[in-house]
Parts: C-alpha cells; structure tokens; sequence
C-alpha cells in the first residue's frame, strides 16, 4: 500500500520537479543562532502568513453565503449568525484572525526594525515588507464596510468627506470611492470587489516577492553587538559562516515557526468561540438616530490624531500625514542600510519604537474613549446629581432644569458624568462670576470656537435662573 | 564566396537565388521588416480597442441627474418648526433597500403673503458627515462625531465644520414640498453649486 502511493508520489514528482524546487528550499541553510534561543525572534513573519492562510480560508467560507448586494448583505449575515451551521464561529474567526494578522505584521516589523534586519542586502525585502503592510491595513478597512451596518454607512460618509477634501480632484475621488453619486449598492460591490479581488491580488503578489527575496538573500544571523553591516564584507562573511556552521531551515527553525503559528491560531480560535462574531450593529439604515461612526482599532490613532488637532491642520493630517508616513517607512533602509544591527548599540532606534508605541498608544486610548463627542442623550438621561440640588433655592433649582433642558449636559458634565466635549462645570462657581457666565453663554467662545451662543435661545428669565444655579456649583464646603 | 556564404559573414545579399531557384531572404528584407511593423501595429491596434473602453469603465464619471422628490404637503411643516423628511433617493439603484431612505431636515420660516419660504438642510454635518440631530430645546443641530454645532438657521455655530449646512435645492408644486434629490454632499461639490450656502461665520 505504500509502496503503491510511494510510486505514485514518484511519478507525479517525476513530470512536475517539485520535490527538485521545495526540498532545496526547505533545507537551505540559516545561521546557527536560530536553531537556538533566539531563533524565537524569527517567528512572527510566518505566524502572520498562517494568519492570512486562515483568512483566505474563512473568507471563502464567508463567501459561499454572504451577499453583497447593499439590501441582503444584513439579512445574509445574520443568517450566517443564527441559521448556517458554525456560521457565528466562521465569522468571529475570520474577525479575530484579521486582527491578528494586524498584530502580528506590526510585531515582525517592530522585530525586524529592531534587530536591524531591513539592512543590507535585505532593503528590497522591507520596501515589500511595508506594501504588505498597506494590504493587510486595507484589508481591515475594507472588510469593516463589508459589515454594511450603521457603523459602515456612516464611516463611508466620513470616507467620502475626507476625500471630497483632495484639492481639485476631490468631486472625482469621492465618485471613486463611493461607486456612485450616494452612499449605496454600489459602494458595498466597489468594496467587496476591493476586499476579495483586487487587494487580495495585490497582497498575494507582494507576499511572492516577499518570500522569494527572502530565499535568495537567506535568513539574517541574530545580530551581535560589535559586528556592524558592511555592504562590501557583508556577503562574502554571511556566505563563509552559513558553509561552516550554517543548519537547515526544515530543522530547529522551522519547528519554531511552526509551534508559534499553532499557538497563535489556539489563541484566535479561542477569542472567536468565546467572544463570538462582530457586529453587525444593526441594519443599514440610515435614519437609524444615534450614529456615532468608528473605525476600527488599527485606525483609532488617526481618528484621535484627527479629532484632536486644530481643524485648520485637519486636511492636512487626512491628506498628507499618512502618505508622509508611508514614505518614512519605506526609506527606512534607504537611510541606514549599513551599521549596528544590534539594538543595544542602536539607542535612536530603541527611543523611537518606544516613542511611536507610547504615542500610537495613548491615542488609540483617546481614540476608544472619543472625549470629543458629545453624549447625545446626556440632557434627558443623566439626572443632576443631588447634592447640586439640595437645599437649594427654587430660582436655582428652575435653572438647573434650565440646564438639563437646554441640552447643555450633553458637553457638559456634572461629577464626571454627561458630555465631555466641553469643561466639567462641578465647581464652576469658583471659575466664573456671574457676570462672566451671562456673557458666556451667551455668546459662546469668542470667534466661535467650542461652544455656541445661546442669546437667542434662553430668555431672561431662564437665563438669570441658569446663572444662579451654575454660580452656586462649588465644592461642598 | 556564393550567396549563402555571404550571409553567414553578414554581408547583404545581392538578391541572387538559392540554388533551388527561390530568393534567399537577407538581413535587410523588405518583407521581414514589414511583418515587424505589421505586428507591431496590430497589437497597438489591439491593445487601444480593449484598453481605452475597459479604462474608460473604470474612470468616466455617470452624467449628473436632476430628480425632484416630494417631502409631503406643504401643509404638513409648521411654522417656526425644523423637522426630518423622510425619502427614498432616488439617485440610489434598484438593489439599495433601506440604504437609500434618507432624510433632510426642514425649517418652514414665516413667509410672506402667498409665498412658502423653507430651509432645507443635508442631515450630513459639514465637517465630514456624519448625521447632526436637532434639538429644539436649545434650538440647535449638534453632530455626534466631534461635536459640530449649528443653529436652527443652518450656520456654523461652533466646533470643527469650516461652514454651515449644506442647503437643498427646493421648491413648491401642486401644495407639495420637492426637493432635488441629493447626491452625497462634500465641500468641494455641495448640493447648491455653493448659490445659497451661508459661508462659516468666525
């Protein structure tokens, strides 16, 4: 019986030479050092293209019951939610395993950022690195309108506005994203066409590439401290060391690989049947009231980048910041393709990961948490709290039922809760006096900045009871 | 040395004959440097017929519509008052559903004898989109995402939008409010041609 699937093996290998192109590619030989210890460094390239090996599987699953069409999409997802056989489970894998082919892209390049490995003769290898870097973030984004919720309609607007703002070109780029003159059927198909063809075909090129540079160029020793690149020693010393002590990548190396990927794909599959599929948030309709549009978590940095600068530098940061950033990312080996690899000798490129990281950090915090926003339903939903109310007059207790009437909680908080747009007013009694509160409300900030004038819209009566109410907010004595 | 020597040297053939009798081709021939731009001019030929209309698919703008939608009865606004209306786009296609069922909020102001006057505002908030809600406590449109501000009259009130509501092309016929229905609204391609719009106070 062996014999005979042996034979047939042969006979196939025969005609197509695989066995002549793989196993020489399997057995080439790496440096040493990976076999050992730190051969774990080396692990995050392939977790993240098992990553995409789960994807394209899962996206074929999804794609056997999904329909893009702009008025079944939600009905189709939820029957892959409530009625197709571990359709729920295909759908929150496909998410997770998405998300964390994000991370781990970031993790392999933080890795080969850090151990200098993009240096040469590895630049190309990089350069592809980032374009891979680019699918794989457009694949997030495109997936998220494929949703086709509240959420991807109204993040599509927010698209569309972004790009309306290209100078000259906007009209036309706003068409292109959007397929048509509104947000519809045909921005769901442009996007799906995106998402399942054109990307993907993108991607799976450059991942070619990718690979087959890294076969020609070899895997990069562990980088030693004291031993910088010379692109004029470089080859003939990698050479010299992979002949004397070089071991074969279907060995120690591969196993690493493989035992990270598997452990990667437990954790995913874990987080998709605990946590179960995203969204969608709910049909697609547009009056639906409540909106309040997000991107995703790749992406909250820019949105809280965006939200929290001065809107002159807005089209700015839409437009210029990212392709500035693309194009810092992709010079990276240009600029310092020889030197220390490693990062106990590279102190500038220790500080600036741990600065980007803090940075990217702290506003996707912001970018979650959206202070910025006002709470829309603070002024009906959010009661004064009751120590602003006791013992206190009726002209101030009328100005605080001004005060919740007027919408004004909803920028507005008291003790921490309602809006956040504007300052908290708990003790704003020690801040402004009477007059200065008239003279704020009523004509907001000067040269209408954050907040509006209410003089038309609060009469003397309600405004007088308004200021009582809001000088007498102090600490409690 | 006889002709075919000669081309084996790489000198050009007098022309004379194959000792079979048929002409000897040369480096020169006429006929091969034909074939050459033959081919060459069929494949540009070929690749123009297919590239310029599959190009043009993907790049040519749709021609502009001008469709009118009805709101409801004039009847049905009251004075002083800012409401959504409801519609179905009709800019939208076949297989949009409930993507298209949009709405417009509308302001009837006090008008003079025998004439309506209305303000028609994009739910969309000029700063990038996202849909503003009215609250006529404090008489206001207030957008979810950043917290644009604007007053009942549709101008900038404060926040990050560089201008006021997008204004809609409206008009009264047989007793019914219509408006043009609206593509979707950018700075640079409003719904007015920029006409009517009431620029950002600052």
């Amino acid at each position: 019986m062996i014999e005979r699937l042996r034979a047939m093996v042969d006979w196939c290998d025969r005609r197509a030479g695989l066995s002549a192109v793989l196993l020489p590619m399997m057995r080439h030989p790496v440096p040493r050092g990976i076999a050992g210890p730190m051969g774990w460094w080396y692990v995050f390239g392939s977790a993240s293209m098992t990553l995409l090996g789960l994807q394209i599987v899962t996206g074929i699953g999804l794609a056997l019951v999904y329909v893009p069409a702009a008025d079944q999409a939600y009905a189709s997802l939820l029957w892959l939610d409530y009625q197709q056989p571990l359709g729920w489970f295909l759908r929150a894998l496909h998410y997770y395993a998405g998300s964390g082919m994000v991370v781990m892209v970031l993790v392999h390049m933080t890795q080969v950022f850090l151990q200098g490995a993009y240096k040469y003769p590895r630049e190309l290898t990089w350069i592809v690195g980032v374009v891979l870097l680019g699918c794989t973030l457009g694949m997030f984004f495109t997936g998220q309108v494929l949703r086709w919720d509240p959420d991807a309609y109204w993040g599509l607007a927010v698209g569309g506005s972004m790009a309306g703002r290209v100078p000259a070109m906007g009209p036309r780029v706003v068409g292109l994203l959007l397929g048509g003159p509104i947000i519809g059927g045909d921005s769901l198909s442009r996007f799906f066409a995106l998402h399942v063809f054109v990307i993907p075909g993108v991607l799976l090129a450059a991942l070619g590439l990718h690979l087959w540079l890294i076969l020609q160029q070899g895997v990069s020793a562990p980088p030693k401290p004291g031993e910088p690149v010379d692109p004029e020693t470089y080859d003939a010393a990698y050479h010299r060391e992979l002949k004397a002590s070089g071991v074969p990548f279907a060995g120690e190396a591969m196993l690493k690989d493989v035992v990270f990927s598997a452990l990667v794909v437990v954790v995913v599959v874990a987080i998709a049947a605990i946590v179960g599929p995203k969204g969608p948030t709910g049909p697609p309709d547009p009056t639906l009231g409540g909106a309040n549009p997000r991107p995703e978590w790749p992406f909250l940095w820019l949105f809280a980048l965006l939200s929290l600068s001065p809107p002159a530098a807005e089209t700015f940061i839409i437009l210029v910041f990212p392709v500035i950033l693309a194009l810092l990312l992709l010079a990276v080996p240009l600029v310092s393709n020889r030197g220390e690899r490693a990062p106990s000798r590279r102190p500038v490129a220790v500080l600036a990961v741990v600065t980007i990281y803090a940075l990217l950090g702290a506003l996707t915090y912001q970018g979650a948490t959206s202070p910025w926003s006002p709470e829309m339903t603070a002024w009906s939903g959010d009661p004064v709290p009751v120590a602003m109310v006791k013992d206190r007059t009726p002209r101030e207790l009328m100005g605080g039922v001004v005060f919740q009437n007027k919408n004004c909680r909803n920028c507005h908080a008291l003790d921490g809760v309602g809006g956040h747009r504007g300052p908290d007013l708990t003790t704003v009694g020690t801040r402004l006096t009477p007059d200065q509160l008239i003279d704020q409300i009523s004509n907001g900030t000067p040269g209408g900045g954050n907040m509006p004038a209410y003089g038309k819209e609060v009469n003397p009566a309600e405004m007088s009871a308004l200021v009582d109410f809001l000088a007498h907010l102090r600490p409690a004595e | 040395m006889n002709e075919a020597e000669k081309i084996t040297a790489g000198e050009p053939a007098s022309g004379g004959s194959h000792p079979s009798g048929a002409p000897l081709p040369c480096a020169h021939a006429p006929r091969r440097s034909f074939f050459f731009w033959f081919t060459a001019l069929a494949g540009t030929v070929a690749g123009l017929l297919a590239g310029v209309p599959v190009v043009g698919y993907f790049v040519t703008p749709r021609k502009k519509r001008t469709d009118w939608v009805s709101l409801g009865p004039v009847k049905t606004f009251n004075e002083g008052e800012t409401r959504l209306a409801m519609f179905d786009n009709p800019l939208g296609q076949p297989w949009d559903g409930m993507v298209a069922h949009t709405g417009v909020y509308v302001r009837r102001e006090a008008g003079e004898e025998g004439e309506h006057k209305f303000l028609v505002f994009a739910i969309n908030c000029a700063h990038l989109g996202c849909p503003v809600s009215w609250f006529p406590q404090s008489g206001l449109f207030m957008c979810p995402c950043h917290g644009g501000v604007y007053y009942a009259d549709g101008s900038r009130a404060s926040g990050p939008p560089p201008r006021g509501l997008f204004h809609c092309v409206w008009r009264t016929r047989d007793g019914n409010l219509e408006i043009q229905a609206p593509h979707y609204p950018t700075l640079q391609d409003t719904l007015t041609g920029d006409q009517d719009d009431t620029p950002a106070k600052t």
